[in-house]
């Protein structure tokens, strides 16, 4: 492309971080040095095949240098052949990337609901004595604290997540975090990069079901947690892993979809759409890649785990990460891709290291790659990381991102069964889904859907948090009721007295103390005007003030909308301030007429936005009003 | 254009010189072709393309027979099209078998495996296009490179097929419709010969008037002319030769010598200034009705939306006024459909094209027989016909013959011309318009040269050819080599760029070698 540069130059610190993800620059006309071969000949890489390196570049950028320089986007635009505009535009989309200068020591800390139930507002509070505001600099320049979105650390709020940029990246997570330990943490990276793991797994403060026997027991998805070995390959094999595979082998592409079919099991990630109908509709496209070339199938893992109050998939991730590959795998053999992509959510340090030991594992071992177990099965599988846009996780939008765009969802149809990943046939699905597989697999279809109630069938894991005794991640058959799940949990902490649980997380719905009888299925849920979303049960006791959680959520929704489409970019926004007037008493008019509107505004969301984000911005906020009278 | 898969562009800037053309080769990006451009310089359009060839100026056919030995030697070549719808292939795969990728490389300076590699995408491709523009044409032996491009076409049967096919990219929005209507000096409307006797006669008869058996003089034929005293009178409509021959100082002189000189025109061109007399035109575009030819031979209606300025007449009032006064009267002002239905009878590839039809179809094609004819998309679509429909395609042999102004010791550089986004040829339609992008003219140099010269960016240097010198300065290229510079030919009064140009002329198409002049540079 004839690519029009402004005059800012790359620093050298820029060019090797961008020349690391992509290789040194092959000719001066991509940015090298000059040489005479260049001016008798140009050969440009395959335009298409160039862009979705974008979004892995930017990383590389701001994980060496901290921030995007004008001269990095134009060195970026000149290597990947995209216009800076563009390289530009897409920098800005995500969260986490500066293009202001910023110190390289960043401390994120969530200030979101799960971690305001659990005192992030003091630990802010206490943060801004410290150290001053937010965003502004502190140790000489060399470090910063932000305010962040949740995090999916929510079992161990209050959160934060420190990050030193350079050479070598550095990561560590505080959960819990206090203000002390944020300010020695920002004052050790700013002498010396951060090194070690990011994170440790404590399945003892993550999943509560393991310290008892007779819970433990009953574990299915996270069985394999409380054995560490198990994020080995030798681990997992002793644990029956890639037994669901070699099934699969064994029975063949339509078998396996048989088996998956008669387990019933419902995409985990929010949607609940049935996955065998999902990967039958990629299979019964199977014929046309062989005559077609330019055509493929893909299978992506949706690991950009952003609904605020969840963190199953990180905990899946971080505690069993081969079997995210094996039900990755099965999807392939299933639906004839040969290509899979896990789009790992930028915040999720030790999840993203452990997927990529297994993955390198699982190549090694021939367990991905050109002969899948001797089978003739060709399976790859690459991680893309997130960079902090919710909207991601939105599958339309997430394809996007993978291609190096704005990460703004699309119209459907056309469904991403038909045109998905690079317009290609693609087949989406979470982790907790992806992990079911396998052992549907071994266990047989029939006996799989056993469990669970008729229209819900297997465990599902749920991310308890906010005011409850033992937050973590539960797995439960699905059908016992809300209330038998706070028990388990240990019952309502604090006060003691429960005002509220949030279902579904932000995107979700709020349900009253009357309501816990409720029991955990797609269909019951759905009849109390609820849903089970991603799997959050958020408690609220009655300390809280349930108009600032409201508040905290429809600021989530304003700082999340892509802005694509008018309804919700406006809606949000709008939302936020009107919620705001009522929090501070001021209300244009009466508080019944601002009322008004915002069931208004909700319903234009939920009627007119193509995309999910914009047709339940207000669902936390309408089942809230429709619940309670908390502004009059 | 949008629906193939190669589009090869040889010797054309399009991006710039043909901005919309381009626009529709964008879509066929976008869709996925591939472009390979072949241009001395790395131009805009060539940043667009997956692989560019920066080859000699002037080294076409040697590239173009070496990309067709290596279609043949790699068994590439269209067995089954060369067969059914050509001639003369073993001719010609007996002479390009010298043309190696190796002597190419060496004649051309393009590396080998780029030729290869080109070669073999355009002959592997289910659809390609192959298009071309002055690059090709303002050379010395123009035909000769058009047909070594054609012999390609045909050595794959990319021709006369839905995304396949050869394009040269006119200059002008009517080029092709001047073209049609004769404007050509051995051709009436309807590229009849006119020393074909049956012709001529119905053209006779059709006019009431005795024409000349024999052709006429094209451009460079006439200039010579009037150095031997033979060409005395020359009636000039809508070109400024006084900017846009070759070797300018002697163009000037050649004019100046004639007895009357009469230019018609929409701008007091530099011609005009020379003239006799000027009479003021209507423009084509918004003050007069009529047809207008595209690249695609689509012809197309303009209609008048404004009436010309006071004293300004159309240009068929212009003509009628001058056969009356010049003792021929063809009776009262036709209207142009009048006229062009007048075409219609006597051309009969337009016969078809009723001002009714053109304007409901939104123009037609030719070749156009009646009025139940849709006009033809290919032009070149029998080929494909079983059993084949009219004479076959002939391979052309064709050899490389280096430009006429060579290089040596005391003229080093080999200086190009061309256009610019902003401006159209000698700039009389465009100089005074403004434009964002128009950056003073200059004499583009390598960062090479500009080393070696110990030149500084904008630094003014004296440029001299065989023929003529001049002072411009200097903007460093990196499109450009060492050894290469480039000047437009759009703003003479700040740069004649061609004072320096050469009239080596091709005697088949009467172009000049605008393309290829030896100059140096020298500081000031």
């Amino acid at each position: 492309m004839d690519i029009h540069l402004t005059s800012a130059q790359a620093t050298q610190e820029e060019k090797a971080a961008i020349d690391s993800e992509l290789g040194l620059p092959e000719s001066s006309w991509q940015g090298g040095a000059r040489q005479t071969a260049d001016t008798r000949a140009a050969l440009n890489g395959d335009r298409h095949a160039g862009r979705h390196r974008l979004l892995p570049v930017l990383h590389a950028i701001q994980k060496r240098v901290g921030w995007i320089s004008a001269g990095a986007v134009n060195y970026a635009a000149l290597r990947l052949d995209v216009a800076p505009a563009e390289v530009h535009g897409v920098a800005s989309f995500y969260g986490m990337f500066s293009l202001v200068p910023r110190p390289k020591v960043v401390a994120r800390v969530c200030d979101d609901i799960a971690c305001m139930t659990r005192g992030s507002d003091e630990l802010c509070a206490e943060l801004e004595r410290k150290l001053g505001p937010a965003d502004s600099a502190c140790f000489d320049g060399r470090a910063v604290w932000l305010r962040s979105q949740c995090l999916g650390l929510c079992e161990r709020a209050p959160a934060a997540l420190v990050s030193s940029a350079g050479e070598k990246f550095g990561e560590r997570v505080l959960a819990p975090a206090s203000a002390k330990a944020v300010e020695a943490l920002l004052s050790e990276a700013s002498e010396a990069r951060l090194s070690g793991d990011p994170d440790e797994l404590r399945i003892q403060a993550s999943v509560p079901q393991a310290a008892s026997k007779v819970e433990s027991s009953k574990l299915r998805l996270l069985r394999r947690l409380e054995d560490r070995g198990a994020s080995t390959l030798e681990g997992y094999r002793r644990l029956d892993g890639y037994k669901g595979l070699r099934k699969a082998l064994e029975l063949g592409p339509k078998g396996t979809l048989r088996e998956l079919a008669a387990s019933k099991l419902l995409g985990r990630g929010g949607a609940a759409f049935p996955t065998a109908k999902k990967w039958e509709a990629l299979a019964q496209q199977r014929h046309l890649l062989k005559n077609d070339s330019g055509r493929a199938h893909y299978v992506i893992c949706n690991a950009d785990e952003s609904e605020p109050g969840t963190f199953k998939d990180r905990i899946l991730m971080e505690g069993d990460p081969f079997a995210v590959l094996e039900g990755m795998t099965i999807a392939g053999f299933v639906t004839g891709a040969t290509q899979g992509y896990i789009f790992l959510r930028g915040e999720y340090p030790l999840a993203a290291e452990r997927m990529q030991h297994a993955i390198e594992s699982a190549k090694k071992n021939g367990l991905l790659g050109e002969n899948i177990c001797g089978s003739g099965l060709r399976f790859n599988i690459e991680i893309r990381r997130g960079a902090g846009a919710y909207i991601c996780g939105e599958e339309t939008a997430l394809f996007n991102s993978i291609e190096g765009y704005r990460g703004e969802p699309r119209n459907k149809p056309p469904f991403p069964t038909q045109s998905g990943l690079f317009r290609q046939p693609t087949a989406v699905n979470n982790v907790e889904t992806l992990v079911n597989v396998p052992l549907i697999l071994r266990e047989g279809g029939a006996a799989y859907s056993k469990l669970g109630t008729e229209n819900s069938a297997g465990t599902r894991l749920f991310c308890l948090c906010g005011h409850v005794s033992r937050p973590g991640v539960y797995e439960i058959a699905m059908g016992i009721t809300l209330r038998e799940l706070i028990d388990l949990a240990g019952g309502v902490a604090g006060s003691g007295t429960l005002q509220a649980v949030l279902l579904g997380g932000a995107a979700g719905a709020f349900v009253a103390p009357n309501e816990l009888d409720t029991p955990l299925t797609f269909e019951a849920t759905r009849a109390i005007g609820a849903t089970l979303g991603s799997g959050v049960v958020m408690l609220f006791g009655d300390t809280i003030d349930l108009r600032r959680i409201l508040l905290r959520i429809a600021k989530f929704f304003r700082h999340e909308t892509c802005g694509q489409c008018v309804p919700c970019r406006v809606g949000v926004e709008r939302q936020e301030e009107a919620l705001q007037r009522l929090v501070d008493n001021k209300p244009l008019g009466a508080a019944t007429q601002e009322i008004t509107l915002l069931r208004e505004m909700a319903q234009a969301m939920r009627d007119a936005s193509i995309c999910g984000l914009g047709q339940t911005a207000a669902s936390a906020l309408e089942s809230a009003l429709h619940r309670w009278s908390i502004f009059s | 254009m949008e629906d193939t898969d190669v589009v090869l562009l040889w010797g054309s800037n399009a991006r710039e010189t043909h901005p919309i053309f381009f626009h529709h080769l964008l879509k066929g990006i976008h869709n996925g072709a591939e472009l390979y451009v072949i241009d001395p310089r790395r131009t805009s359009s060539a940043q667009w393309a997956r692989l560019w060839l920066g080859l000699d100026v002037g080294s076409d056919i040697s590239l173009a027979n070496a990309v067709g030995r290596e279609i043949i030697a790699a068994g590439l070549a269209n067995e089954k099209f060369i067969k059914h719808a050509t001639s003369g292939f073993e001719a010609y795969k007996a002479h390009v078998e010298k043309y190696t990728l190796e002597r190419a490389e060496r004649e051309t300076g393009v590396p080998a495996s780029a030729i290869r590699q080109m070669a073999h995408a355009y002959a592997k491709a289910p659809r390609a296009q192959l298009c071309w523009t002055l690059g090709i044409t303002e050379h010395h032996n123009a035909v000769d490179n058009v047909v070594a491009l054609i012999n390609l076409s045909i050595l794959t049967g990319h021709v006369g097929r839905y995304g396949s096919g050869v394009n040269p990219l006119r200059g002008q929005n009517n080029v092709q419709g001047g073209g049609d209507m004769g404007a050509i000096p051995d051709r009436f409307p309807g590229f009849q010969h006119v020393e074909n006797d049956e012709i001529r006669a119905r053209y006779e008869r059709a006019w009431g008037a005795k024409i000349q058996p024999k052709r006429g003089w094209h451009l460079s034929d006439m200039f010579e002319a009037m150095d031997h005293g033979q060409l005395t009178t020359l009636y000039v409509l809508g070109e400024n030769p006084a900017d846009s021959e070759a070797d300018r100082h002697r163009a000037l002189k050649r004019l100046g010598g004639l007895e009357f000189l009469l230019v018609q025109d929409l701008f007091y061109t530099k011609t005009a200034e020379l003239a006799d007399v000027v009479l003021p035109a209507a423009s084509g575009a918004f003050e007069c009705e009529g047809t207008v030819t595209s690249s695609e031979r689509r012809v197309q209606r303009v209609r008048r939306t404004v009436p010309p300025p006071e004293g300004v007449r159309d240009d068929i009032e212009i003509i009628f006024e001058l056969a009356r006064r010049l003792g021929h009267d063809w009776g009262p002002n036709s209207e142009a459909e009048t006229i062009w239905n007048e075409v219609r009878v006597l051309s009969p590839m337009h016969g078809g094209m009723s001002y009714r039809r053109l304007e409901e179809m939104g123009g037609i094609q030719w070749p156009c027989y009646d009025e139940s004819h849709p006009g033809e998309m290919f032009l070149h679509g029998r080929f494909w016909s079983e059993p084949l429909i009219g004479p076959r395609a002939p391979f052309f042999v064709v050899e490389f013959e280096p430009p006429v102004d060579q290089l040596n010791a005391d003229y080093p550089i080999r200086l190009t011309t061309g256009r610019r986004l902003d401006d159209y040829n000698t700039g009389v339609q465009t100089a005074k318009y403004e434009s964002p992008l128009r950056r003073k003219e200059a004499l583009g140099i390598s960062p090479e040269d500009a080393l070696l010269y110990e030149l500084q960016e904008g630094e003014r240097v004296r440029v001299t050819s065989r023929r003529g010198s001049v002072v411009a300065p200097v903007r460093f290229d990196s499109a450009l080599r060492r050894g290469l510079a480039f000047l437009s030919v759009h703003a003479h009064d700040q740069i004649a760029t061609n004072d320096l140009t050469i009239d080596a002329v091709d005697p088949k198409s009467g172009t000049s070698e605008f393309k290829a002049t030896a100059i140096r540079i020298e500081k000031i």
